[in-house]
């Protein structure tokens, strides 16, 4: 669409202006103050310069919680962008089916997050839920508030049952807007499904579904409560992911300068992955 | 392969349903048969958990906090966002694309990075454990996606609609209301759920800004499951009650769900 330029627009957009900045700007401005001071409290502060910074770069837990991480987002984000896209492309298209299956698939999306991570706890529980009950009925030796690989799997099987629906939404979407013509010329043509969803079915999904590896993306890096709930970063720290070692190291030890210095570089990630994702996506939409 | 084709949606479906049957069958629970045996459902079937919460204050007015400050949350985000996203999808203007990126990295921001800042800086305004603080600072991430979702909706309509108001005599603001937002509802209504889905489902900085007070129906749980030990059949009673709110609010906008999610960008 092209736009008239008009300068009075921005009166339009203060509220939200106000809002947001008065939200993120003053707390963010602490953010900064600690990570480049030390306090003692009582409103006294020191210069410390970027020694904060130098000691979470190259602080070996911090290394380890970016590790795990970036493991953890990259497999979810595996998992669930084709299984959405497979779950979207068999759902019915017409019928009492389609709002059965939006409104059940959306349910999991509606449960507070640390409901999700204690209704998982129960559900896994060794000996009393049904998941972990099963999988020791079936010989497997299971149990995630012990060993490290059954709480990754219990974390991530979690994840996946909390937000895949959101991917199969978006692709849905994205399906619906595909007008029948180009089916019916794909028929005509004689091509395969393989070449119709290649050709047809995924160029036009590409939309939603750099929206839907964006949202992704951004929530499983900023994962908090349903891990916490569930295995409480352990057994040990094999499931402690960034969100969980800062508001320990925030929180529970009150290191505040390295806490702070460590936000900010985590911040600063997030937003350096979402301006690659953003610029690209913007890029294509203007070549379209 | 074609009659095969709900085999998918439908072991997912099941896949889904099985831990909130988990959660349900706990709930009518006695506590010493979930303890002592492993049942598939309540051999005892008791509404004893669900009393408790109903008859107990610091229960019941959890829900009641975590409902007001979610629809207060979800009222400021949408009429804030609403000439904003106008603004966005109709007129350029100086540093329009920085300021919409800018507003998208407070989406990414994490609440862990915040949570400390907003303690601190709502203590200081006095507005520490007052609802209006948890509807506020939810704004953080909710207008940036509200104002994401409905500029791709009004994006959607052609600009002939605005030229022909204008030409019939309509006023900028009359245009807005009588015509412009009734044919968005669609995409209001989707803007709705978002926000007050992420509103409902965020517990991190809700728990850091209030103490008794306004406190959110999710930090009751947790300290519940932290200072009484084992309670699971209450735990998870009030975990299925936490469900009711989000399946209405599905409800009233299944329809926009699949003609909404068609019509616009998200």
């Amino acid at each position: 669409m092209n736009k008239t330029i008009n300068q009075k627009a921005w009166f339009f957009v203060i509220p939200v202006f106000v809002l947001v900045a008065f939200n993120a700007i003053i707390p963010l401005m602490t953010v900064v103050n600690y990570a480049f001071q030390e306090t003692f409290g009582n409103n006294v502060f020191m210069w410390e310069g970027t020694r904060w910074f130098k000691q979470i770069m190259l602080s070996e837990r911090f290394h380890a919680s970016l590790g795990r991480q970036f493991l953890f987002t990259f497999i979810i984000l595996f998992i669930q962008i084709p299984l959405g896209i497979a779950i979207a492309l068999t759902m019915p298209k017409q019928g009492v089916g389609v709002p059965v299956c939006l409104v059940l698939m959306s349910m999991p999306l509606l449960i507070p997050w640390n409901v999700v991570g204690a209704m998982w706890n129960i559900f896994a529980l060794p000996d009393i839920g049904f998941l972990g009950h099963s999988l020791n009925a079936l010989g497997f030796d299971y149990n995630f508030t012990q060993q490290i690989g059954d709480a990754w799997f219990t974390t991530i099987l979690m994840d996946v049952w909390h937000w895949t629906s959101l991917v199969v939404l978006l692709s849905y979407a994205g399906l619906q807007s595909i007008q029948p013509a180009y089916y019916q010329a794909a028929e005509i043509d004689g091509a395969s499904r393989w070449a119709v969803f290649t050709k047809i079915e995924l160029p036009k999904m590409k939309k939603v579904l750099t929206i839907a590896i964006l949202l992704r993306f951004m929530d499983s890096f900023m994962i908090y409560t349903e891990p916490f709930v569930l295995t409480g970063g352990g057994p040990g720290n094999a499931t402690a992911f960034l969100s969980i070692d800062l508001v320990k190291m925030a929180l529970g030890q009150f290191d505040l300068g390295p806490a702070a210095a460590m936000s900010l570089i985590y911040f600063f990630i997030v937003l350096l992955v979402c301006w690659v994702f953003y610029t690209l996506m913007m890029r294509n939409e203007g070549n379209q | 392969m074609k009659k095969a084709k709900w085999v998918v949606p439908t072991i997912y479906i099941i896949f889904l349903m099985l831990p909130i049957y988990w959660l349900l069958n706990m709930s009518f629970k006695t506590t010493t048969e979930i303890i002592n045996t492993y049942t598939l459902w309540p051999q005892e079937f008791t509404l004893e958990n669900y009393k408790t919460i109903f008859t107990d204050s610091t229960w019941y007015t959890g829900y009641l906090n975590s409902i007001y400050y979610v629809v207060m949350n979800t009222i400021i985000s949408v009429a804030a966002a609403l000439p904003a996203a106008y603004a966005f999808s109709r007129y350029k203007f100086l540093g329009d694309k920085h300021l919409f990126f800018w507003l998208l990295t407070n989406r990414m921001a994490p609440p862990a990075v915040f949570a400390l800042p907003f303690f601190q800086f709502y203590s200081s305004v006095n507005l520490f454990d007052t609802h209006v603080a948890v509807a506020l600072s939810h704004c953080l991430f909710n207008i940036p996606l509200a104002v994401w979702i409905l500029e791709g909706f009004m994006s959607a309509v052609p600009k002939e609609l605005d030229e022909t108001a204008y030409v019939d005599g309509y006023s900028f603001w009359r245009f807005f209301f009588k015509i412009f937002i009734p044919t968005i509802t669609a995409g209001i209504g989707i803007t709705m759920f978002f926000c007050f889905m992420f509103s409902w489902v965020e517990l991190l900085l809700a728990k850091t800004l209030t103490a008794v007070a306004a406190k959110p129906i999710a930090a009751t749980m947790t300290r519940t499951a932290s200072t009484s030990g084992y309670e699971l059949g209450l735990l998870a009673a009030a975990g299925s009650l936490t469900i009711i709110p989000g399946a209405i609010v599905i409800y009233f906008v299944r329809n926009y769900i699949a003609k909404g999610f068609a019509l616009g960008r998200v």
